[in-house]
């Protein structure tokens, strides 16, 4: 029997959804940690019992906790994150240097094959792993050493909010900060280079080219074919086809090719899905219209998908972390919004109906297959 | 014996419906209170100071027999009434955020 774990980050808790293959009626636990942000809650490809979750207060600040059922009982681990070193400065907002200094965990990436090594995400930017289920966590430093003295916040923080973990390399990992870009190592974390070429920002930055600088808002890959990677940028849809050594646009019809989450279909490599927002200063659907974008042609091509979603006077937003797909037959499409919906589709994306109408604004999603 | 209230998602996070109750030998002051609070609860490390600075976080703030003790040092000692277990000290989260 196959079921469903809909992971669900909110402003005020963590909710957790859960379903069987047909995904039509939908159990909901929660809220956990009530009254608390949960940037991200992930759960261990190795064990799906296990699963991790980033909380967090501007009162109390940063604790993770871990459960070993699913989520019915958490325990709080090591929330001391401190970065290796003497950490240097970074670009402020007004273009100054600022010391790093850590504020909250964005993105919670456990390994594909050890449940009790997890990796970090967080701002100011850095990339941390535990070894030991989160007991304790030791920075991967080598990352700011790409240019990080050059990194500066995005509108959201400077904040390292997308990890992939590359399947069929376990030494190869890509991540995206905002706003520096997207990084890759290729020796299992000890050093690290830009992959950034064929971005080009010429509203954010004086040199539209550079090495580092751009804001990446999310990246996506189909674990068949690891060297394609799918970006959101800030403005732009983006590709590569070879592990981020070149990029180029993909935004093709879209209404607008700005937005925050993109993700790939679970079968179809090629299928790829975006939630266009109208403008940086405007975060909402464009026209109103809530319509998750498809592309069956890896980019360029798109078609809105409006089936059951709302079609006037809608304006929320669907942040980076809050799209997500899960691999049963016919692929599942789920996405959180700021205004506390959760919708899903079991069909790819041709119908969508909403799972919960009013949770706290969300954050994240992430989905667990289970079989 | 040190009465401690905790806000209520200290309390939550820590486990505990009520007052902590420490032991503290000779004269309390607010780093040492601090320190047996977090060795009693270490969940909470990190929530009332920084890790490595011992920094008070800034939302919060700590009373004793009603005054604001937030800005002692460390090595400060606690009113009398506190350390004979007849006052709480108070971890107080600051009322902000709109």
């Amino acid at each position: 029997m196959n079921n469903v774990r809909v992971l669900v980050g909110t402003r005020k808790g963590a909710f957790i959804l859960t379903s069987d293959a047909k995904r039509e009626r939908w159990d909901i636990s929660g809220p956990h940690f009530a009254g608390w942000e949960i940037y991200h809650l992930n759960g261990s490809p190795a064990d799906p019992h296990r699963l991790y979750a980033s909380q967090s207060s501007g009162w109390f600040g940063q604790v993770i906790q871990r459960s070993n059922d699913a989520g019915k009982t958490w325990e709080p681990v090591s929330n001391k994150f401190v970065y290796d070193g003497v950490p240097g400065t970074h670009q402020g907002y007004d273009g100054t240097q600022h010391p790093w200094e850590f504020k909250r965990v964005w993105r919670l990436e456990p390994s594909l094959t050890d449940p009790d090594t997890v990796y970090a995400g967080v701002e100011d930017a850095a990339l941390f792993r535990s070894t030991d289920g989160g007991q304790t966590w030791q920075e991967l430093p080598g990352l700011r050493g790409a240019k990080g003295h050059l990194w500066q916040p995005g509108g959201g923080g400077m904040c390292l909010h997308t990890i992939i973990l590359d399947p069929s390399n376990p030494n190869r990992i890509f991540v995206a900060i905002s706003a520096a870009g997207a990084f890759r190592t290729d020796d299992g974390g000890q050093t690290w280079r830009p992959i950034n070429h064929g971005l080009k920002s010429p509203y954010e930055l004086p040199d539209a080219s550079a090495e580092v600088g751009h804001c990446v808002h999310n990246l996506a890959m189909h674990p068949s074919r690891p060297g394609v990677l799918f970006m959101q940028k800030h403005w732009d849809v983006m590709r590569t086809d070879d592990a981020g050594e070149s990029w180029h646009e993909v935004s093709g019809n879209l209404p607008s090719d700005f937005g925050f989450p993109i993700a790939v279909h679970a079968h179809e490599p090629n299928t790829i899905y975006v939630v266009p927002i109208k403008s940086d200063s405007e975060h909402y659907p464009p026209e109103g219209k809530l319509r998750v974008y498809r592309s069956r042609t890896g980019g360029e091509e798109w078609e809105a998908l409006t089936n059951g979603l709302p079609q006037s006077d809608c304006y929320v937003n669907v942040l980076r972390s809050a799209l997500a797909i899960d691999t049963l037959d016919s692929c599942g499409v789920y996405f959180g919004t700021t205004g506390g919906q959760v919708y899903a589709s079991a069909d790819s994306g041709d119908s969508w109906a909403p799972i919960v109408r009013d949770l706290p604004a969300v954050l994240s999603v992430e989905v667990q297959t289970l079989r | 014996m040190i009465r401690v209230v905790l806000p209520t998602h200290l309390r939550t996070l820590a486990r505990i419906t009520s007052e902590v109750e420490l032991q503290l030998d000779g004269s309390p002051t607010l780093g040492a209170v601090l320190d047996a609070l977090e060795a009693q609860y270490p969940m909470l490390h990190g929530t009332i100071r920084d890790h490595v600075t011992q920094q008070r976080r800034s939302f919060i703030r700590f009373f004793a027999c009603g005054e604001d003790v937030s800005h002692e040092p460390a090595d400060a000692p606690l009113p009398d009434a506190v350390a004979l277990g007849t006052e709480p000290f108070r971890i107080v989260g600051a009322m902000a955020g709109g």
